[in-house]
């Protein structure tokens, strides 16, 4: 099967399942007593419909090919930093230093990524810009509160742009025996990670006990182990639209579900610490691209830099 | 306007009232020139329609483009800062403003805080308007993260979001003095300020203001 059909083959399965979710959603919502909400339930359905947007997005990116996919993930990460440099500490002083990350840094991240140039895109953000911009912030003279501000400044770099560019940067391995099936990778990857977050809110719901981060996250670990093996199931079946065997491609997707939990409880770690419930309301009632996208993005270089250490010669 | 949307996706958060069409009084801290157009753009056409800002005359009249501007697309309330020279009480004319059945926008703080406490001492003009319209509700109106997206003299505006958070109105009681007021009114505006450095305030913020912050 060529790479496309596989791409519209996947899609119409993954809207498949989100008419049957959101099918459920509309049952639970009608047993929910009139004149009362659930919040489980309207956060089930939010999910749900942010779910059918990324989907028919990411699904458009990847028949048009790597422009579709770096364009999609070049404004998502737009946005990510926008979010994160907002509540990020700054000072006037960061004028040039910001301006510079959002106007220069990050299309070129995404350039180098498109132009297959490996070793550039792999290094520009964690040298070239870490050690540039304290240098534009410490040329305006201001020492006050000086590395918080350099610091967050280049976490959001890196959560925000760098390793958002994993994910395009997926479709230029040349594995063999994959040529022109890079799209396919990335599907895998969004789906094990996205599958796993849903999994994981519904088991630790239903037998979910002790929490992971306790007065952080609600998420537990009998409701993490669950989403886990399950994660690993949908990986197996999944491996053929990946060039890794079906125990390979399982053990890949449980890492890289666990990888991105890991990354939603990091970022809301973050938020909490800013005092913020969302981290914008791009999308009306369902929060900011990070609350979305937290887990693909710790998730991204991962998985990247396995494939690349494992399957390339 | 568009503009100022499009760069800063300003965001209008009614956390202690709703967007209500009664005659009002939307009053806000004052820390850059497109504060004014912030509030004005998150007001809902109907109610921004019979909006008028209160702006000093020796800046909207500088220039012809300045003079237009505020006449005609703000409606502006202009007027004159130095007590020596004015030839109208500003009172009157905002009061006056008020009769016409105008909400009004205005920053109390008189001029722009480029300073690192949340609030300058605001002016008495907020006692006096609602001394003259105990009627009318004053709303308070925080405007966060502007001075972050283009701060005073730079020239490339950063795209951060802006949030205008409009807290529950409050009108002067019939035994409260001027001073007690006026604190009360610039409490409702700070404690309205997001628990974050979203601006530029250092850590180390005045005590006062930390409380402020520290208020639910």
């Amino acid at each position: 099967m060529n790479t496309a059909s596989s791409i519209v083959l996947l899609t119409i399965a993954v809207l498949a399942i989100l008419v049957a979710l959101t099918a459920l959603g509309e049952y639970m919502r009608a047993r929910v007593p009139a004149g009362t909400t659930s919040p489980s339930v309207d956060t089930f359905m939010m999910r749900v419909q942010s779910w059918w947007v990324m989907v028919i997005l990411l699904a458009l990116a990847l028949l048009i090919g790597l422009p579709g996919v770096l364009i999609l993930f070049a404004l998502a990460a737009f946005a990510a930093l926008r979010e994160f440099l907002t509540y990020a500490s700054k000072a006037p002083s960061d004028h040039y230093a910001m301006a510079l990350a959002f106007y220069i840094v990050l299309p070129a991240q995404f350039i180098f990524v498109g132009q297959h140039w490996d070793l550039l895109f792999s290094v520009f953000v964690p040298v070239y810009a870490f050690l540039l911009l304290p240098v534009i912030s410490a040329l305006r003279g201001s020492s006050d509160r000086f590395l918080i501000r350099v610091a967050e400044l280049q976490w959001g770099l890196m959560v925000c742009v760098f390793c958002a560019s994993h994910v395009p940067a997926l479709m230029t391995l040349a594995i063999p025996g994959y040529a022109g099936r890079g799209p396919l990778l990335i599907a895998f990857l969004v789906i094990v990670v996205q599958a796993g977050d849903l999994l994981d809110f519904t088991f630790g719901r239903r037998f979910g006990r002790r929490a992971i981060a306790p007065g952080l996250s609600p998420r537990t670990w009998e409701g993490v182990a669950a989403a886990t093996l399950c994660v690993g199931l949908i990986g197996a079946a999944l491996s053929w639209i990946t060039p890794f065997p079906p125990v390979v491609a399982a053990g890949m997707a449980m890492v890289t579900t666990l990888v991105g939990m890991a990354g939603s409880i990091v970022l809301l770690a973050i938020k909490r610490d800013k005092g913020v419930k969302d981290w914008s309301h791009l999308i009306p009632g369902q929060g900011g691209i990070l609350d979305q996208l937290a887990g693909v993005l710790f998730a991204a270089p991962v998985f990247y830099h396995l494939t690349r250490l494992v399957w390339l010669p | 306007m568009t503009f100022a949307k499009a760069i800063t996706a300003v965001r209008a958060d009614w956390r202690g009232t709703d967007p209500l069409p009664h005659q009002r009084v939307y009053y806000g801290n004052h820390t850059s020139n497109g504060d004014m157009p912030m509030i004005w753009a998150v007001l809902p056409p109907a109610i921004r329609r019979r909006t008028r800002p209160v702006a000093a005359a020796d800046y909207w009249l500088k220039n012809p483009l300045r003079a237009f501007v505020g006449a005609e697309v703000f409606r502006a309330v202009l007027i004159d800062r130095r007590p020596q020279a004015r030839t109208e009480d500003p009172i009157a004319l905002i009061v006056a403003a008020l009769t016409e059945g105008s909400s009004l926008i205005i920053f109390p703080e008189g001029n722009r805080n480029m300073g690192t406490d949340p609030l300058l001492p605001f002016k008495s003009g907020l006692y006096h308007i609602s001394r003259a319209r105990p009627d009318v509700d004053l709303v308070p109106a925080w405007i966060a993260n502007l001075t972050a997206i283009m701060p005073k003299g730079e020239v490339i505006p950063l795209p951060l979001m802006c949030t205008v958070t409009f807290g529950a109105p409050i009108r002067a009681q019939p035994d409260e003095d001027k001073a007690t007021f006026l604190t009360r009114a610039a409490d409702a505006l700070a404690a309205l300020r997001p628990g974050v450095p979203f601006d530029s305030a250092p850590p180390a913020a005045p005590a006062a203001a930390v409380a402020a912050r520290a208020a639910p």
